[in-house]
Parts: C-alpha cells; structure tokens; sequence
C-alpha cells in the first residue's frame, strides 16, 4: 500500500514536484528574508557600535548625562588604569579609549590670516600605537580619498567635503579653534596628512580625525578620554550580554556620589539607540512573522487546491472500499513528506542566497545619500540558527494545514458528491 | 439460484437538499434482488438511475426506507462498516472508467486486493487471471491514457472483478463506447456473471446493454414504472 501511493506520488509530478517547489520557493524566501532583515539590522547596529556607541560605552556620570554636548570637561581621568581594569574584568573584549570633541578648523593662508574656517567634529582615536585596531573598526583606511592615515604626531584626516569646503590641501596646516579640558581657549595645529570618504552622511560633514595623544596634547588632557568603548571581540552585538555587562559593572559603582566615577551604558542604553535595537529585534520578528504568514497562505491555499483536485483520485479509492480514515492519514503523510522535502530545499537555497549576500554584499550607498542615521553601504545577510528551521514553519505546517483543510471536504462530503465532481 | 435475495429495498426515498426545499430523486422504492441476478435499471437522464445504485454501493444512504444489501442495512452502518463492504463484496463499473491516471493497469486492477491485504504472490497471480478473463494480458504495464476506451473500460471490468464481489454496480458503462467495444464488454461481463454467478446491476438507457439484460426495471421521475423479468428462452435468443 506504501508502495502504491509513493509510486502515485512519484509519477503525479503535479502531487510531488510541483508542490516541493512551491513550498522550496516559500521557505526560501522566508530564509532568505529573514537573513538579510538581521543582517541589515544587525549592520547598522554593527556601524553605530564602530563609529559612536560600542556594543558598550564606559563614561563618567556627568558625561554620560550629557553625551549630545561633547562635554570633554567631563572626561574621565587616568583612563590607562580604568582601561587595564577593564580589559582584567572582561578579558574577551576589546577596550578602545576615544575622545569626540567639538571646534572650528581654521585654515590660514601665507600670512597666517584666515583663508576659510568651519565647524568640525573630531574625534581622536588610537592611530598610532601598533596594536590598535581602531583604523580597521573605522574603516578608515579603505575609505581615504586623498593622501595617508596619520603617520606621526601632530597628522589629521578631514573628512572629503569638508576638506574641499575649505580649500585644504594635503600637507597644508590647520589650526583647530577649541576648549581645552579646564575650559581654557586653545589653538593647535596639524598638518592635513589625507581626506576620507565613510560614506556616512554625519561622518562625512564635518569630521576631524587625529590620534588620541594629540588630541591630549591639544585638549590638555593628559590620560584623559571622553569614552571608553568596548567591544565583543569579533562578534555582533548582543544586547542581553552588553546590558548584563553594564549592570555588572554599574553595581559596582552604585554607591558613588562622584560624578566622574565611572558608568557603563550598552549600546542600547545611548540616546536612540535602544529604540533602533528593540525595533531590530521587534521588525525583525514582525516581518518575518508577517512574510511567514503570507507565505502560510500561498502554501495552505497549494495544498488546498492540492487536496481538492485529488477528488477524483480519492473517490475512487473510497469506492474501492478504502476507509475515509486512511485516505486522509494518507493525504497528510503525504503533505509532510511534500512540506519537508520542500522546506530542505527551500532553506538549503535560502541559506545559499543568504551565504552569498553575507559574503558579497549588496552596494545600497546610492538610496542612502542624505539619510541622518548611520546606515552600512553595503548590506549583508546574517545567517543566524534561526535561518535553519524558520523555513519549516510555513513550508511543513501550512502545506499540512492546507491538506488537513481541503482533506476535511472528504469526510464531510458523501463519497457520491466526491464522483459528481469528478465526471463533471 | 436467483430466488436467493441479496437486495431488499423498502419505502425507499431519497431526497436532496435544494436550497430552502428538497428535491425527491427516489419515491417509494420497494425492490428485491436475486444472487447471479444480470439487471438493469433502465429510464431516461435524471430518472434516479445513478442515485439508486450510489445507494446500493453504500456510497450514498436512504432518506427514507431501507436498503439491505447482502444482510447489511445501508444507512445504519459506518463509514468504516460500509467501506469494508465495499471492500469485500462490491465491484463498481463507472461510465467515465475512473481510472488512477498514473498507475499501470496492472497497479489499478491491484488496488482492491492491496486493500484486502492478500500477498504479493496471490495478488500477481488474481490480477494476471482478472486481466486475461477481460483479454488485457499484453497491456499489463500499459498506462491508462495509452488505451483506447473500450480497453480502460475492460481495465475497469477486472478492476471491478478481481476479488470476485458478490455484486457489480455498473453505471452507464458503455456510455463512451462505440457498438463492437460495447458488445465486447457486456459478453465479457455476461461471461462473468455466468461463471462466477456475480450479480451485476446495471444503471444505463443504451438499447445495446438492455438486450443482454434478464431483468429489466424500468425507472421514471424516481418511480419503479414497470419490473420486467425475461424468461432464459428470451435472453438466449439475443
Ligand atoms: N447530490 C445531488 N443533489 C441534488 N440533486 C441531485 C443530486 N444527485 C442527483 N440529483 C438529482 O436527482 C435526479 C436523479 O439523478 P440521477 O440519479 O443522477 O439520474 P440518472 O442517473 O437517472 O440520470 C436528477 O434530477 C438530479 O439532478
Ligand atoms: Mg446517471
């Protein structure tokens, strides 16, 4: 009897071919889907971490009340300290010292009188030591447009556009216009050692990128950094852990009426990030649970009409004194091996599509000019476990479901009904 | 041997749902039917034909009335009780043959004694002997859409066949023929019937089956008009 109906099976491709690929087709785009809304949440997340966030931030209190201003006034204090105990506590993350600050960039001209002037944003990062990793977290080194990376002290990075509003040239000097850590007015020169290009709009203003000593130098904050920024190793960000991290790391600090001890926050815990990181995870889920529900309805509505015009087929087997119970059983046995054998392929193909587009990347930087949050220009897929069996919730249950429902017309219907339908 | 009684009708009705109203197909029906029995039911489209026979088949049950068909009362059985009557006693001939499209002749007239759990061997060995009595032997692994009609139709006939049912219920069966595939069948099944003493109960309006028929009951507009049994020197005489 088995052998029956996998022959019957077999032969009909409309009963077997053709609903695996339907279902193939379903599943694989729900994978796939799914993949690339994580990985293009995840890489927007990924780039807000590298650029201003972390996965986890540590500043002073009263800094962290105020993060919008750059209050470098707040900075935290022997920061190499805090740093090793830091690195001790949490020895699988990476800790990177940063300084964000505000000023004017002054370029003067032969007689040392202003050519052109404009409001930067600088940010003064670990350039120069020879294990820092920060170049390569920024991407700086591929997004250079013109010149070098700082190679020594006192060498800047204007961003592009704003390195060409104010007419500088490569190797020119200029004269950053600031406030120092005591509130005092400084001026400190740099020679213009390259320009870059982040491909990100708010990177891409107005930015000023020096080593952090310089910056100290400049700022007069010696062992001084605005923030210190963690990150997990090589891995994404995880907001349970980051959130855990923080909390850890708070408690111990609880009690402090300072307003410069020192206070994590995880990347969710930063302005609008926490918003963006729950809407992540949120949209993530709701989509793919909105496109696992259409793809439920196309699948159900296959093994529906599956079901329904097997009628005939059915009707006889009922004449020849199968029982009702059987056919159906069989029409479901049917249906999961159709649903599994279609989501295998399905997710197999998704997970492909997935591979390559977290491998290659889609280049999306055309449709992003002018947007205000940092979004990645190149999005990738990220397959995560979930990738492995989200497909089998539409590409087995519904084509189950659809077959239950369709397979109910049998028992309902008096088998006499099931032949007018099929001579008509 | 006809005079032993495998059909008892009584007060048969059977009406159907038409929207508010209901439609009567079959109005007080009151029929017997011997073993080894070669009958028709006779009478114009629409006249019951099919229904009456559906009902026999235990595919369809009585409004009204009772239907006994080999001991057992259609309508009181479940579906389990009625599929395991057809199983075991009837045999169902179908104007438009009902073939499994993708299975081989072989594999539909199979199909019953899968159903009735016989091994493999004997299985083989019925359905060889099923195919030669319908003369099909060469077409064993034809499929259906390779064969003509009148060759589906004789696939059904073994189909039907096979087991050796107490009670073949043929709808139409020569509908889709031509005269020398129909007369072909009807001697087929008239063979059939004489060697088995299978009863057959045909449903059907074409004069070619009505001159094989020992009996002949005429239905209309639901009505047993006229109950026609003809005498053995009559039928040899067609
Ligand atoms: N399932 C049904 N629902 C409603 N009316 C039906 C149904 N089956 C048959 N009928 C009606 O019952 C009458 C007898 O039908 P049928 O037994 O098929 O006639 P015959 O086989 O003699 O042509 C017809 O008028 C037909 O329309
Ligand atoms: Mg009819």
């Amino acid at each position: 009897m088995i052998k029956f109906l996998l022959t019957g099976l077999w032969r009909d491709r409309s009963r077997s071919l053709m609903p695996v690929l339907v279902v193939a087709i379903g599943v694989m785009l729900t994978v796939w889907m799914h993949a690339y809304i994580t990985g293009f949440m995840g890489d927007t997340i990924e780039m807000n971490a590298k650029f201003s966030h972390g996965h986890v931030k540590v500043m002073s209190k009263a800094y962290a009340e105020n993060m919008d201003l750059l209050p470098i006034d707040l900075a935290l204090v022997e920061v190499s300290h805090l740093k090793s105990a830091l690195k001790e506590a949490n020895p699988d993350m990476e800790w990177a010292a940063r300084i964000q600050f505000g000023g004017l960039i002054d370029v003067p001209d032969e007689n040392g009188e202003t050519r052109s002037q404009g409001p930067s944003i600088g940010f003064g990062i670990d350039l120069l030591s020879p294990d820092s990793k920060e170049a390569d977290r920024m991407n700086i080194r591929s997004s250079i447009v013109r010149g070098n990376l700082p190679a020594k002290a006192g060498e800047v990075l204007l961003s592009e556009h704003f390195a060409r509003k104010l007419e500088a040239e490569i190797g020119e000097a200029v004269t950053l216009i600031s406030t120092d850590m005591n509130g005092s007015m400084i001026m400190y020169n740099f020679i213009v050692s390259g320009t870059v290009s982040f491909g990100v709009e708010i990177m891409d203003r107005g930015s000023v990128i020096a080593d952090i000593e310089d910056v100290r130098a400049a700022l007069n904050m010696p062992d001084a950094a605005g923030e210190i920024l963690g990150f997990f190793g090589e891995g994404f960000y995880e907001n349970e852990r980051a959130v855990e991290m923080a909390n850890a790391f708070n408690a111990k600090n609880a009690l402090s009426e300072d307003e410069f001890s020192p206070v994590m926050k995880s990347l969710s815990q930063q302005g609008s990030m926490g918003q963006y990181v729950q809407m992540a995870e949120v949209w993530s889920l709701y989509i793919s649970l909105i496109f696992i529900f259409a793809m439920s309805l196309v699948l159900w509505n296959a093994g529906l009409l599956g079901g329904l015009r097997r009628y005939g087929e059915i009707g006889i087997r009922l004449a020849m004194g199968e029982e009702k119970g059987h056919v159906y059983r069989s029409m479901i046995y049917e249906s999961i091996f159709i649903g599994i054998a279609g989501s295998v392929v399905g997710t197999a193909i998704g997970l492909f599509l997935a591979w390559l587009i977290q491998t290659y990347g889609i280049d999306i930087s055309g449709m992003m000019e002018g947007a205000s949050m940092m979004f990645p220009r190149i999005i990738r897929a990220r397959i995560t476990p979930i990738d492995f069996y989200i497909g089998f919730i539409p590409g087995v249950v519904s084509t189950v479901i659809g077959t239950m429902l369709s397979g109910i017309g049998i028992y309902k219907r008096q088998t006499a009904r099931l032949f007018k339908e099929l001579e008509a | 041997m006809e005079n032993q009684s495998i059909i008892t009708i009584e007060k048969l009705v059977k009406r159907f749902p038409m929207g508010k109203d209901s439609f009567t197909a079959l109005k007080n029906i009151n029929l017997k039917f011997g073993t080894g029995e070669f009958t028709g039911l006779i009478g114009p489209s629409g006249s019951g034909k099919t229904t009456l026979l559906n009902i026999l088949g235990s595919l369809d049950v009585p409004t009204e009335g009772t239907v006994h068909v080999l001991g057992k009362s259609i309508g009181k059985l479940s579906t389990k009780e009625a599929a395991q009557l057809r199983k075991e006693s009837l045999g169902f001939i179908f104007q438009s043959y009902n073939l499994l499209v993708v299975h081989t002749v072989f594999e539909n007239v199979e199909f019953p004694l899968l159903l009735l759990k016989y091994s493999k061997s004997v299985r083989y060995k019925m359905v060889m002997d099923a195919l030669e009595w319908v003369g099909l032997t060469e077409k064993v692994h034809s499929k259906p859409p390779q064969l003509s009609g009148g060759e589906c139709q004789r696939v059904a006939i073994a189909r039907a066949m096979v087991k050796k049912p107490s009670l073949v219920l043929a709808d139409e069966p020569t509908a889709n023929l031509d005269a020398v595939n129909s007369h072909h069948i009807l001697k087929t099944m008239e063979t059939l019937n004489r060697e088995l003493n299978t009863t057959f109960i045909f449903a059907t309006h074409d004069e070619k089956v009505i001159s094989y028929l020992r009996r002949k009951i005429y239905l209309l507009d639901g009505r047993v008009d006229k109950d026609e049994i003809i005498t053995p020197q009559k039928s040899v005489a067609q």
